[in-house]
């Protein structure tokens, strides 16, 4: 059996976890294996229909008072014991913080090694991997030999697929978690004081770098013209001091999939193209032709950003799209 | 309650400077560094920065730990520059060690040191293998506590309060020390160091230790640089007049 591991919001699965479901339904494929899942807290009959229609028979459910807030090492022992009981060949966790940090508790409890950052996965006498290296301009080909195969899948590299199968059965699973497991545990939520859409969610991003000099304004009223944008920046406009790192776009930065990306004064390092990789189509604004920026993007502007950043606000505005 | 002094290790790895198009050795087994410089990652000049950061507001001492060749001695002078007070090398040789060899290696060497250290400091992954696992690995062999992916960390009376990004706001962590952190960029901003420190750092004491290699279970087979579009780019103009251009492709787009 392929166990994955499924992480939820109130019983809404996120898309790292369908995509992680994607991969591991290959796995279990090839093994000629049943797919099942663990998933900790209540809502199980949401989570159950949504991962049922993802190829998923078989729910352990996790629903326990002293397991309700997240406990990165509790959560590492019941995964190992869910898959002890079960005898599992392979378990396959999101490439999330959460998937990444439970997973290496389970690896370690279990004296396994661990793969992270797996894009595909062909089954012959070891588990022959397909993973990424620096942020994925780089790619590992490796052999997984172990006796439980532990893997996360990077995320937003694998397409997420419905089978269109019924919801998976429901079955309640109750871990023996030790007081001491629960010595790191989460103690609240915080939540952002950052106002406008989140740089993840946006369909639109518009990011500036060294080319602004410093100065975002005309780029902060462009966003503003443009629904369902964000505001972004390179590493080296942090490193000056220009934007908090929250706006930070690259391999230690945010990694966005908007529908089109507008980098404006933007060199485009490797590092930075790792995280916006998953962009539909980029539009370049930059005074150099030869920067490598331009050799990634699918359209550019060779001029300088504060010149263009306002007359394509200009121009929204003449064409009558809402402020 | 009175400050302690604290004992901080942050580990670190010397990874090759890539910031243009890698190439690969002959063998496709590692990175061609002839052109390349050395570094360490950003997630792990964060935590050096946030170790000194910590002695001086608590006094203490910060050891930085590598695991890796000789050469990696440079790295360890450079973080101790930014005001570390003293390294371990682990010398690995040439061989690229896995995550559970690196874990043991680094958790056998603190617990046969001499110091009780009060907060074990890493970087969440490294940039070039990206493992996502010493630090847990590290804490289960020690048997510490452990909380990874960390941008904002205070440590007042034995308790660590931790934080890290999800979306739309921030988890919290509360941790008895010792502890084990891993961190993310954007933690701090990690300081340069003077030419003064530099020329310090040169004569800090660095102890050479021999870890023992360990199974992985992970057997590299091969790198393979992946193909890039790099067709040109479809050019709208050279001047604001491209706005015209560029507002038909948002609207082609239906993104406004």
């Amino acid at each position: 059996m392929v166990l994955t591991l499924v992480e939820h919001d109130d019983g809404d699965v996120d898309d790292v976890s369908l995509q992680a479901l994607a991969l591991a339904r290959d796995v279990a494929d090839q093994t000629g294996e049943s797919l099942d899942a663990v998933a900790f807290g209540p809502e199980a009959d949401a989570v159950a229909e949504q991962i049922g229609a993802h190829g998923v028979q078989t729910l352990r459910v996790v629903d326990d008072d002293a397991l309700a807030d997240y406990a990165p090492e509790a959560y590492g022992r019941a995964v190992v014991q869910c898959a002890e009981e079960l005898g599992t060949e392979a378990v396959i966790a999101p490439g999330t913080d959460r998937g990444a940090e439970t997973l290496s508790h389970a690896a370690a409890k279990l004296d396994e090694p661990m793969a992270a950052e797996v894009t595909e996965v062909a089954v012959g006498e070891a588990y022959e991997l397909t993973r990424q290296r620096w942020g994925g301009t780089l790619i590992e080909h490796s052999k997984l030999t172990a006796d439980t195969n532990l893997l996360t899948v990077a995320a937003n590299e694998v397409s997420a697929a419905e089978t269109g199968g019924d919801a998976a059965a429901v079955e309640a699973f109750a871990p023996d978690v030790d007081e001491s497991d629960l010595r790191v545990q989460l103690t609240e939520v915080e939540e952002s004081d950052i106002e406008g859409v989140p740089l993840g969610e946006a369909r639109v991003v518009v990011s500036g770098g060294r080319g602004t000099d410093g100065d975002f304004s005309e780029l902060e009223a462009l966003v503003e013209r443009v629904p369902n944008a964000a505001l972004g920046s390179s590493r080296a406009a942090v490193n000056e001091g220009w934007r908090p790192h929250d706006d930070q776009i690259g391999q230690t930065g945010a990694k966005i999939a908007p529908e089109i990306y507008i980098p404006c004064g933007i060199s485009g390092a490797v590092q930075h193209m790792v995280g916006c990789k998953g962009a539909e189509n980029i539009l370049a604004v930059n005074t150099d032709p030869e920067a490598a920026i331009i050799q990634k993007a699918d359209y550019a502007v060779i001029a300088d950003l504060h010149e263009v950043a306002p007359a394509i606000a200009e121009e929204l505005e003449a064409r009558g799209h809402a402020e | 309650m009175e400050d302690t002094p604290m004992e901080i290790l942050t580990a670190i790895k010397r990874v090759p400077e890539t910031g243009a198009k890698v190439s690969l050795t002959d063998d496709k087994q590692a990175i061609d560094t002839t052109s390349l410089g050395f570094t360490f990652s950003p997630h792990e000049e964060c935590a050096v920065e946030e170790g000194v950061q910590l002695v001086e507001e608590h006094g203490g001492n910060v050891t930085i730990l590598t695991l890796g060749a000789e050469d990696a001695t440079e790295q360890l002078r450079s973080a101790i520059a930014m005001g570390a007070d003293n390294g371990i090398l682990l010398d690995g040789g040439d061989e690229e060690w896995g995550p559970v060899g690196t874990a043991s290696a680094i958790a056998d060497a603190v617990e046969e040191g001499d110091t009780n250290f009060d907060l074990l400091l890493f970087g969440n992954e490294s940039a070039d293998t990206a493992n996502h696992q010493i630090g847990v690995r590290v804490a289960e062999q020690l048997d510490l506590p452990c909380i990874t992916g960390i941008k904002d960390l205070d440590i007042a009376d034995g308790i660590a309060t931790a934080k890290r990004d999800v979306p739309g706001g921030s988890e919290v962590y509360e941790i008895d020390l010792p502890a084990v952190i891993t961190v993310k960029e954007g933690l701090n901003e990690p300081r340069y160091p003077s030419m003064r420190a530099k020329m310090q750092a040169r004569k800090a004491s660095v102890d050479q230790q021999s870890p023992a290699p360990h199974e992985e279970g992970l057997e590299l087979v091969e790198l393979e640089v992946p193909e890039t579009d790099d067709s040109p780019a479809e050019i709208l103009g050279e001047s604001p007049e491209a706005a015209e251009d560029v507002v038909d492709v948002l609207e082609e787009l239906e993104v406004v």
